[in-house]
Order: structure tokens, then sequence, then C-alpha cells
């Protein structure tokens, strides 16, 4: 039995992130993560009476406010609902795990001193937090747009496994990044509320794709296209992703103005697959700073 | 002799203390350097534990028990020098990690297990017998915010030793509970011992180390100061805690369960003079009060020659065969030294209680106290000054 496991050296050198090791390490330590992720969900919701239908409201208030906007303003938005939460439930994966992310550690300040495990469970489990509210909360759009009768649109739908896995990963890259340098820098966690908030409105999601590729194709500054300055946001093509894959048609209406930018599935996942490739190699960049910094976690807490 | 289960090698550990800590980006951007003190709380410490073997990690507060602990268990990087390990290992650094109020007992004993290193399997099966051994077995499904501190204590070191671990590294964590259950705790690590556990125990509580371990290191100020039976290390401990002049050693220290309420020093006619001439009567007059019933108090003194810090004279309450009975409140011991036979010089005086029985120091002040003698003849070496003692309720 004792010779199953292996000698384990530790010493004053910054351990070398292996991905493969790593990630099988990780795995064999996932009841570490599972348990966080279960007891964060249950501290959340118990004592609670509406329980996980909390994670339902977020939604519910920005669809009811965004739909008395957009009727105060007179604009014609054929579908509000199903277009406006096919990216809010993609932007709140994201900003949710990103705020629990930053979080993470800190808020573990004594299980990081007292107990050794991967760090990276600390913000994968925000992200897991996260992921079962996306889940939930998916699970009633998707039901919402059947009952509805506004249906699927096959060809389109598609895309949707690869806007989340870009989204998946973008967000995984971001969180540890966060979490490793919430630990020396503390502000780091209330510029990120301002962040947020700002990239929220530099995102495709109350308002028309088509409507700011219409008004920035064709301008420039300083010779660079503002359309593909726009598109420089990774949310941007991905919640441009979620919206193909659910709303489905560029323009719902005909004879009114399209709604998703008019350009072609094709062209979509294109630059999808891009922000994905180049989200895998923010990652591996991230994920390496975090498993050097998280050596010294203890030590900084 | 087996192959080592843990071997550390050279290791040394220094820590940055910042005065004024940057912890934001702006402190960051406005003062681009920070003041930082360099400190060395381990020295190129090294030992190694055969398989199956257990080891007594001793020392003062701050000796560095405590880091040498987590960076073996992996929480903390070394500056210098190697860890080798063979096996699974858990650290009990605390118990109850990761405990959570809210959650229920049973679902604390499966985070806390996980974090332990045990599968959701492994927790299965144990589980039962988690339960029995902290005898919970109505309060599984209560959160455990309303368990009492003794019922979290409990909780957690019956998870802990259900761990199955090749490796078992304790912090101190045996110090808990009543007698009964402290007996139990102990039990269930000598069973570890016969199946053959390495295991690492840091503690204050020296004859604990006595009892159980193999081997036994002390630290002082980082560094191995003795390593060996544990009989013997534990003598050295004792004397280092009762006797050197130290200027980084801690003062004060102790469980407080006692308390020194004060001491006076005696001589001659009283206050008016100012050094005891020497061949004078001498009491040393301690008071003690207790912030809980002590049932086995041991008071005991030092006199150290301020020139060399040797122990010139000690005496305990103990073996003047004086036993202080179980009480709650204040005593007053007087140790009256009927002649002090020192060649003149600055001496001091350090007074500590601890628990007759285990050893455990309830308050020890080192060289708090001090004395100048002055005059006459001189005696060289330590010579056998008869001290008398009593007690009297307060």
């Amino acid at each position: 039995m004792s010779d199953v496991a292996g000698t384990v050296v530790r010493t004053s050198e910054p351990a070398k992130l292996r991905v493969r090791r790593r990630v099988r390490e990780v795995y064999e330590r996932r009841e570490v993560l599972l348990n966080l992720v279960r007891k964060e969900l249950k501290v959340k919701y118990t004592a609670s009476v509406l329980g996980a239908v909390w994670s339902l409201l977020n939604p519910i208030v920005f669809l009811a406010v965004f739909t008395f906007v957009v009727k105060v303003t007179h604009n014609s938005f054929p579908h509000f609902p199903i277009y406006l939460l096919s990216g809010l439930l993609a932007w709140n994966l994201f900003s949710v795990s990103l705020a629990g992310g930053a979080r993470s550690v800190i808020d573990n300040a004594n299980l990081v001193k007292k107990v050794s495990f991967p760090r990276e469970v600390l913000p994968l489990s925000a992200v897991g937090v996260a992921l079962v509210d996306f889940v939930l909360q998916t699970a009633v759009l998707l039901l919402f747009i059947l009952a509805s009768g506004y249906g699927f649109h096959l060809p389109e739908l598609a895309i949707y496994p690869l806007a989340f896995a870009t989204l998946l990963v973008f967000t995984l890259a971001l969180t540890f990044w966060l979490a490793a340098l919430n630990v020396r820098y503390r502000d780091i966690q209330h510029l990120l509320n301002i962040a947020l908030l700002v990239w929220f409105w530099m995102t495709p999601i109350v308002y028309s794709g088509f409507l700011v590729k219409d008004v920035l194709k064709g301008r420039k500054v300083l010779g660079v296209s503002l359309w593909g300055l726009y598109l420089a946001n990774p949310l941007a093509s991905i919640a441009m992703g979620f919206q193909r894959a659910l709303y489905g048609v560029i323009r719902p209406v005909v004879g009114e103005r399209p709604v998703l930018p008019d350009v072609s599935l094709a062209w979509l996942a294109g630059v999808l697959a891009t922000v994905l490739a180049a989200s895998l190699v923010f990652l591996l960049y991230t994920w390496r700073r975090f498993f050097e910094l998280s050596g010294d976690f203890a030590e900084e807490l | 002799m087996r192959a080592p289960a843990l071997e550390v090698a050279d290791v040394s550990k220094k820590f940055r203390l910042y005065r004024e800590r940057p912890t934001s980006l702006k402190a960051r951007l406005l003062h681009s350097r920070m003041r930082a003190e360099d400190f060395w709380a381990l020295r190129d410490v090294s030992f190694d534990i055969p398989e199956g073997s257990s080891l007594g990690l001793i020392g003062h507060n701050g000796s560095g028990k405590t880091t040498l602990l987590k960076i073996v268990a992996g929480i903390l990087r070394p500056t210098s020098g190697v860890v080798r390990q063979r096996g699974r290992l858990a650290a009990l650094l605390e118990l109850g990690a990761g405990f959570h109020p809210e959650l229920t007992g049973r679902e604390n004993v499966y985070l806390n297990a996980s974090f332990l290193g045990l599968s959701r399997r492994e927790t299965d099966a144990a589980y039962e017998a988690i339960v029995a051994f902290a005898e919970l077995e109505d309060f599984m499904d209560n959160q455990v915010k309303f368990y009492s501190s003794g019922m979290l204590v409990r909780l957690g070191f019956a998870v802990a030793v259900h761990v199955d671990p090749e490796v078992l590294l304790i912090d101190e964590v045996l110090a808990v509970g009543d007698e009964a259950f402290q007996a139990k705790c102990l039990d269930r690590i000598r069973r570890f011992q016969r199946d053959g556990r390495t295991i690492v125990l840091v503690t204050h509580a020296l004859d604990t180390v006595t009892k159980i371990c193999d081997r036994a290191v002390m630290l002082h100020h980082g560094e191995v100061h003795a390593a060996g039976a544990p009989a013997d290390v534990v003598r050295e401990m004792r004397h280092v805690l009762l006797g050197t002049t130290d200027p980084g050693f801690v003062p004060e220290e102790g469980t407080r369960q006692a308390e020194i309420a004060s001491v006076e020093l005696i001589w001659g006619s009283g206050a008016s003079e100012i050094a005891l001439r020497r061949g004078d009567p001498l009491t040393i007059q301690v008071d003690v009060r207790t912030n809980e019933p002590v049932a086995d108090l041991d008071v005991d003194f030092a006199i150290l020659d301020g020139a060399t810090n040797y122990p010139v004279l000690d005496a305990r309450t103990s073996s003047h065969g004086i036993s202080i009975d179980r009480f709650d409140g204040k005593k007053r011991v007087r140790f009256r030294i009927a002649s002090f036979p020192y060649t003149p010089g600055k001496y001091w005086v350090t007074i500590g209680l601890s628990s007759q029985q285990t050893g455990r120091l309830y308050h020890v002040q080192t060289q708090r106290y001090g004395f100048d003698v002055v005059d006459a003849v001189r005696v060289q070496d330590r010579v056998d000054v008869p001290v008398d003692v009593e007690v009297e309720d307060l």
C-alpha cells in the first residue's frame, strides 16, 4: 500500500505547471471541489424561503426592467425576452464567476493557511457555483422558448456548444488571474465591479448587435476598424454566439431592422473559434501564474 | 533501519515582515519601495523519520514548529532545502478545518473529510465510526452553529483520526476536550503507531512526547537545538524554558489556567535595603490566581546568575513534598531561602506554574524579577542550600 503513492519532494523552487499532471491532481481531489460548491449553494439557499428560486430572480428583474425600457423608448424588439436572456445568462455566468473567484482565496484564508489541497479548487468552485445557477436559468429559458412557441432554429443552435466552451474557458482564465492577484492587491475586487459595469455595456446584451455593427461599420480610428475593435471584446462575440444559437434569426420580422448582426454563421463560428484559441492560451498563462503564486498564498494572507 | 518516510534536509524558511505592506494597487503605486525585514523562522533544519516511527516536535512559542509542519504539509514553501516524503500524508493543523456553521454535522463531516483527502466512498465507509467516536449520534442533522465548542472539537477530531494516511502530522490538537476524550485520542494515536503509521506530533504537552514518541526534536529560534530520545530532549526543553536569558525569548507563556498574580522578593529588614547582603535570608513570595480550577498545581522558581545565565538555585513545591489540592481562587506560596550564599552581582528569578501530572505550563515568567547581591566571601559552585516552602490560602 505504501509503495503505491510516490515520493513527494518539496523545494524552494516554485513548481512548474505540468497541465496533464495537475489536472490529474485536481481531479483526485475533486471531492473538495464538489463539497465546496455544495457548501456555497447550501449556505446561499438555506434559511431562505424561496431557495434556489432566487437564482431565477435576477434574470426576471432584468427582463422586467428592460422590457419596460424598450417599451418606453418605442423600440421594436420582437421576442425581446429571448434575445435579452440568451445573452444575459451567459453574462451572468461570466460576472458571477469573476466576482466570486476574485474573493475565493481570501474568503477561504483559513483553509488556505491550514489545509493543503490544490488551490485551483477555490476559483474553480466559484465558477462551479455560477455554473449551477447558469444551468438552472438556462433550463427555464429553454422551457420558455418551447412553451412560448418560439421554438429552436436548428443550424444556429449548433453554435451553442462552441459559444459555451469559449465562455467557459475565457471565464476560467480571468477567474484564475483575478483570484491570484486579489491575494496581494485587495482593491482588485473593487476595480472589478467598475470594470464589469463598463464591460456589460460594451457587450450587446440589452441592445441590438446589428445596431452596433450598423453604426461602427466602415468607421476607423487611427486606421483600426471600430467594428473590429468592438469584436476584440471576447464577451461580444460570445454573447452574439449565444444569441445566434437561441434567438436564431437575424431579422425576426420581415421589413423591420435586423436585431442580430448580419454575419454568416460560419463567420461567427470562425470568430468564436479564434477567441476560444486565444482564451486557451490565456488560460494556460493565467493558470501558470496562479499555480506559481499559489505556493505563497498561505504566507500572503 | 527502515527507509525514512519523511526526510527534512537543510530546510530554512525566511518570512518577510512588512512594516507597511501595500495591500492595494494604490499603495503599491505610491510607494514603490516597501520596507521589509527578514525573519528566519527556520534555519537549516534537518532530520528524518523512519517509516512507522513517531517524532515529537517541541519548542517554545515561535520556535518554528508550526512553520516546519506547514512546509512538510506543502502549505508553505521552504526558502531553501528539501523535504522528501513518501506515502499519503494528512496534516491536522486545525481540527474541523472548513467547518461551516450553516451546514449540518453530517455535511461538515463530508466537507472536512474531503479536505483531509478522503473520497466520498471512504467517508461513507467511515461515517458511522466517526459519529460514534465523536459521541454525537443524535446531533448529526443539526447545523453545527448549534454545537458547543466541545462538540465541535470532538467531531473535528473524530474525522481527523479516521483519515487513513501513511504519514500523519498533528499540530497541538490533542490538547482538546475533557480528559476522557483526550485518553480516547491518545488510544487512537497508539493504534496508528501499532499499524505502522508515521507520526509527527507538535505539542506543548511534554509528557505526551515522552509517553508516545520514539524520538523528539526540539526547535529553538528555528534551529534544531536538541534531538534524540524524548526524555533527554524534554529535559533540555525544560532547562531552556526555565533557564537561560535570551533577548528573543518569549518572557511569558502558558495556558493561563493559573496565573502569577504577583511576586515579591523579601530580604533583610524591609524595603529600605536596596541589595541583598550575601548570606542573608531571602524569601520569594508568589501569589497565584486561578482562571479555572486547577487540580495539580506545581509552583517553581529558578535563580540565575545574571553574568552567566547559569541557574544557581531552584526548587518546586512538588519536590518538597507539598501537593496543592484542587482549588479555585488565590494562593500564596513562599520559598524561604535561609541564607543566600552566592557571590555579589545581579541575579534573575524565573517563576513557573505548571501541572504536576502533565507538565503543561500554566504560566511562566522568565527572568522577570531581579535583585542584587553585595559583599563577602566567594562561593563558586552550586551548593546545597536548604529551602523552606509554605502554602496558605488567601
